[in-house]
């Protein structure tokens, strides 16, 4: 069993040094009929990007992703430089006619992504040319090897329970050197999708071939995503039902986020662009949706008759009707840790790392200063989008909406959910994002704590004090803090992942939905002890 | 302003040190050997197995204490002076207190058995035999195999530390049957057989006869007194119970019995001297209870009583329902009420025990009127605030049974048993009766 175990480790380094191999292969360059093909749909009106980007990158020299990413980029400012001493010049000269032509001309978009569309046709070399089989030896590889690492902790494990043995001598989950290095591994891999899809275009080509058969287009950066995505949180999510097989709420919860991702953010939105209907997820609720309501995804849904009305009327029922009075219900829970994609990532692939996030009563105000901010700013940019829609205008009070929803998009949706959300499971636990970003986190945290059935109850006075709870809160809930006083746990924060229920070692903790009195229930003295002492200092508070 | 000062930071001291601090002013200052930190030693076995690490099982953050105006104090107690109020530390500086409050806990046991001080030999207590287990057992490298002496609570705790290490363990336990002083012969089984399903070597009906060393002072081997057979082992762990841990008083005027003598006040017999927790000895027993009781609970309801003794609202230690639980490897332990080994004359046991062989219960009944006395779960979580009501309430066995959906507290999902636990007992017992559905309205009792 050891030696299958280690083999699988062996083959899933190999999966991914391949994979990681695979960026720095392949020669980039077009020839002249793909180039006129290429500034034929582009349409540009300026002739001088033309030039340029003819000089950059027709060539039957043997360049890489990188001298590809740089011609273009280049070529691409040569151009919108001179426009701009154009503007510049024709403004000190007041020349406001010839001024305003120029504009035209300028080529807006991010130089990495204008970059990634030309390497997307440009590609030689060995990913592009056999995308099967190096779908085999790097996802195919990555794949076999993790579930044969995986799948001998049947046995190894031993008999089912609770086996954390370890996690805190292992380097890989205790943030030692493993740790570390899966964490610069995670948080490059973030920045390379975000800010340089160029980069890995290689990676692209090898989903081509599933993203055509799904929604019938060549792959972007983002489908590839999408699929890696629903490839870990498969793997991950056996890894979990080998560790939780006793426990059967982790079973149900485990099936249902994979469900959600799975259909719901994956297939549906790519089969729905097959039919040329407008991308959407229709579990993923604002304000985690952000731009929901920006100006652009309107006029998209309006523009996409009867389905985008009906998209924008489920989008709003959403958020105002179902996620609020199924949190009454179920807690927070309901969403968090069964149908969210962040989520269902975190309880997946992060699993391992749940132990990492901070306790303190510190990082709770942190958490609590954090996560409301970020609430309060994704509402203000909201109402400056509907403003903006409804009235036209492209600014109030001088803030332009655009720039507003430009450094949301960069520092939360980009930086916070992605780079720091999921780069840092190994370093500060699975649900940093969930904890301490994530808008509609914040908004049922609300609901959950003022007008909820929910609550961890906790067993009368048997509480032991040693701390399993908290340590595995990947949520960073002092658990033990409530317990050990024979308290409910009724925190916002909660995502009712059911792990301190499922590691404490004396049954005192459960996640139930009950009436609203006496969820709520502070204690001073403990079940168990003197009734008369109990209703005496008790009923004090 | 008065000075209250507390030997041990354990459960008891500190329970108590808290709820003085919530109703007074008191001047607190606690003093403990072991830890600057009180910390969870009922958790000690986690850290050693890799599940948290040490500050973990500290409950409060280090600025705690500071917040709540309670001094710490580290050192190791030697003497108790009542007639000037002062404590003396064992490097002679002294502490002067108005009141003293002895939360002192226990010692492991060692029965003078030759050899008990060798290298490698250790109980499971303190947090310093934790540190020694780590150094005489860090793998299966260094400790080719460590014997258990003494079938209780922590010998099973300890068995599975070293199994989490892949390390092999020979269990020595003096019962015929794990456990059997204290559960009936059905569940012990059940424990016994988890034990040998883990491969723990265990030895049941033996007792320790010595432990020999080699050239180095180190242990070497062990013999069974009953057989002469000696085990090679370079670990022993010595959990063959607790005792109070009082010696440091002995020469002290408080009347001292296993532990410090107290009356139902917690008071010793010297004024404003108290004890509590494991190391307290009731004058009388309370109900069934021990006279001396090393159970993590005890000594936190001790705490909370003395605590309001102290602050002028003088109170009786007064502990309702029994309540206790473990975990034996994966099965986890749950009890309300009592169940002795053997029924009482007047009492009745019901046993129902799961096809997997990994969940049971055994109630204990009167026969005559059905009332209900103690539940032992195994693998089935319960409620407490149901089984503390039902014995408050002195209600049947019937009722129990019929609303069993109540009292359970196992993780939503789950399978439950209730039907089938029912339905013995009725053909047991040629009765009817019917499991109730489970009820918001009684459990929360609104
Ligand atoms: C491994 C293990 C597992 C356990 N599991 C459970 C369980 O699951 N459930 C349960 O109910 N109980 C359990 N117990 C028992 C429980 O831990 C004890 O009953 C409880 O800790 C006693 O608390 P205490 O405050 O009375 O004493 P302690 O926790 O023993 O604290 C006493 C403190 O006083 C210090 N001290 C003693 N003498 C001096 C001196 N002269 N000078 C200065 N300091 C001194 C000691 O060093 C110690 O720190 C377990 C015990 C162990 C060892
Ligand atoms: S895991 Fe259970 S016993 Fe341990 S501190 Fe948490 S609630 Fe208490």
């Amino acid at each position: 069993m050891k030696t299958i175990k280690k083999s699988g480790l062996l083959l899933f380094l190999i999966g991914l040094t391949i994979f990681t191999g695979t960026i720095f292969t392949g020669s980039f360059s077009l020839t002249s009929d793909e180039f006129g093909s290429f500034i034929k749909e582009k349409n540009y009106k300026n002739e001088l990007i033309k030039d340029e980007l003819q000089k950059a990158v027709v060539t039957s020299e043997n360049i890489n992703i990188f001298e590809f990413s740089s011609r273009v980029r280049n070529a691409y400012k040569v151009s919108n430089e001179h426009y701009e001493a154009l503007i510049n010049k024709y403004d000190s000269e007041k020349n406001w006619t010839k001024k305003g032509e120029q504009y035209q001309y300028k080529i807006y978009g991010k130089p990495h992504s204008l970059s990634f569309e030309l390497a997307k046709i440009a590609g030689a070399g060995f990913a592009a040319e056999n995308p099967i089989l190096m779908w085999f030896l790097t996802f195919g590889l990555g794949i076999l090897g993790a579930l044969l690492f995986i799948i001998p902790d049947v046995i190894l494990l031993g008999k089912p329970g609770i086996k954390n043995n370890g996690i805190f001598l292992n380097a890989a989950t205790n943030r030692g050197w493993i740790g570390w290095f899966a964490f610069v591994f995670l948080v490059g891999f973030y920045i390379l999708l975000y800010f340089y899809p160029d980069y890995i275009v290689n990676w692209v080509y090898l989903v081509d071939s599933i993203s055509e058969s799904i929604n019938g287009n060549l792959a972007s950066q983002w489908f590839l995503y999408g699929f890696l995505y629903c490839i870990v949180m498969t793997v991950m999510a056996v890894r979990m039902y080998i560790k939780y097989r006793h426990n059967k709420y982790q079973i149900l919860r485990t099936t249902s986020v994979l469900f959600f991702q799975i259909v719901f953010a994956f297939l549906i939105p790519e089969i729905l662009v097959r039919f040329e209907k407008p991308w959407y997820d229709f579990k993923n609720a604002f304000p985690l949706d952000y731009d929901f309501f920006f100006k652009w995804n309107l006029d998209e849904l309006l523009s996409s008759g009867g389905f985008g009305l009906f998209i924008l009327f489920w989008g709003v029922v959403l958020t105002i009707v179902v996620v609020p009075v199924m949190v009454y219900f179920f807690g927070k829970r309901w969403y968090c840790s069964w149908v969210c994609g962040c989520g269902g990532l975190a309880e997946t692939l992060g699993d391992p790392y749940r132990q990492l996030s901070s306790k303190t009563l510190l990082s709770w105000k942190a958490e609590r200063i954090i996560i409301h901010s970020v609430l309060i700013v994704v509402l203000v940019m909201t109402g400056f989008a509907l403003y903006t829609f409804f009235s036209g205008d492209d600014q109030v009070m001088g803030i332009k909406t655009q720039s507003i929803q430009d450094i949301y998009g960069f520092l939360i949706g980009a930086i916070f959910a992605g780079v720091i959300g999921t780069g840092f499971y190994p370093i500060f636990g699975n649900r940093v994002w969930c904890r301490f970003g994530c808008p509609l986190a914040a908004y049922l945290g609300f609901v959950q704590r003022f007008k909820s059935r929910f609550r961890i109850t906790t067993n009368g006075g048997q509480c032991i004090s040693c701390g399993n709870c908290s340590t595995y809160c990947e949520q960073g809930i002092d658990v033990r803090a409530y317990a050990q006083k024979g308290e409910n746990i009724v925190r916002s924060s909660c995502v009712g992942c059911g792990i301190c229920s499922a590691v404490c070692p004396r049954g005192v903790l459960k996640l139930e939905n009950g009436p609203e009195k006496g969820r709520i229930n502070p204690t001073d003295i403990l079940l168990g002890n003197d009734v008369d002492l109990m209703k005496l200092v008790n009923d004090k508070n | 302003m008065e000075h209250i000062v507390i030997i041990g930071n354990g459960i008891s001291g500190v329970t108590a040190a808290r709820h003085i601090r919530k109703n007074s002013d008191k001047e607190i200052t606690i003093v403990s050997a072991e830890t600057d930190y009180f910390f969870s030693r009922t958790a000690l076995m986690y850290v050693y197995m890799g599940h948290m690490k040490f500050e973990h099982t500290q409950p409060y953050e280090p600025w705690f204490w500071k917040k709540n105006r309670i001094n710490l104090k580290k050192g190791t107690v030697s003497k108790v002076h009542s007639n000037t109020n002062k404590i003396e530390f064992s490097d002679g500086q002294e502490l002067s207190f108005d009141k003293l409050i002895i939360a002192t806990g226990s010692k492991p046991n060692k029965f003078g058995w030759p050899g008990q001080d060798l290298n490698g030999v250790m109980g499971m207590y303190h947090k310093q035999d934790l540190d020694n287990l780590e150094k005489y057992a860090p793998n299966n490298q260094i400790c080719k195999r460590a014997v258990i002496v003494g079938g209780g609570l922590i010998g099973v705790e300890l068995a599975e530390m070293l199994h989490s290490r892949n390390i092999p363990v020979t269990f020595l336990v003096r019962e015929n049957s794990f456990w059997g002083n204290v559960l009936p012969k059905e569940a012990s089984a059940m424990i016994n057989k988890e034990i040998l399903d883990t491969n723990i070597d265990l030895r049941l009906g033996v007792n320790l006869k010595e432990i020999n060393s080699d050239e180095n002072g180190n242990v070497k081997s062990v013999i069974i007194a009953e057989t002469n057979e000696e085990i090679e082992c370079t670990v022993v762990g010595l959990t063959a119970g607790v005792s109070p841990n009082v010696d440091f008083l002995k020469n002290s005027d408080l009347e001292i019995g296993r532990g410090v003598k107290v009356n139902r006040f917690l008071e010793t017999n010297i004024k404003n001297i108290y004890a509590i927790g494991d190391c307290a000895e009731q004058h009388k027993q309370i109900g069934y209870r021990k006279t001396t009781e090393a159970v993590w609970y005890s000594g936190r309801m001790m705490g909370e009583t003395v605590a309001q003794t102290i602050c002028g609202n003088k109170i009786k230690y007064n502990p309702g329902h029994w309540f206790n639980s473990a975990k034996f490897f994966d099965i986890e332990y749950q009890t309300y009420g009592w169940v002795w080994p053997k029924p009482k004359e007047n009492e009745a046991h019901f046993y129902w025990e799961h096809k997997s062989g990994k969940k049971c219960i055994h109630i204990n009944y009167d026969k005559n009127t059905l009332e209900f006395i103690g539940i032992n779960t195994f693998g089935i979580r319960m409620r407490h605030e149901f089984f503390d009501k039902v014995l408050t309430e002195k209600n049947s066995i019937n009722y129990v049974l019929e609303h069993l959906a109540d009292a359970n507290f196992d993780p939503e999902f789950y399978k439950l048993h209730e039907p089938e636990i029912v339905v013995k007992f009725n053909q047991e017992n040629n009765t009817n009766i019917q499991l109730k559905k489970k009820s918001w309205a009684r459990i929360f009792s609104v």
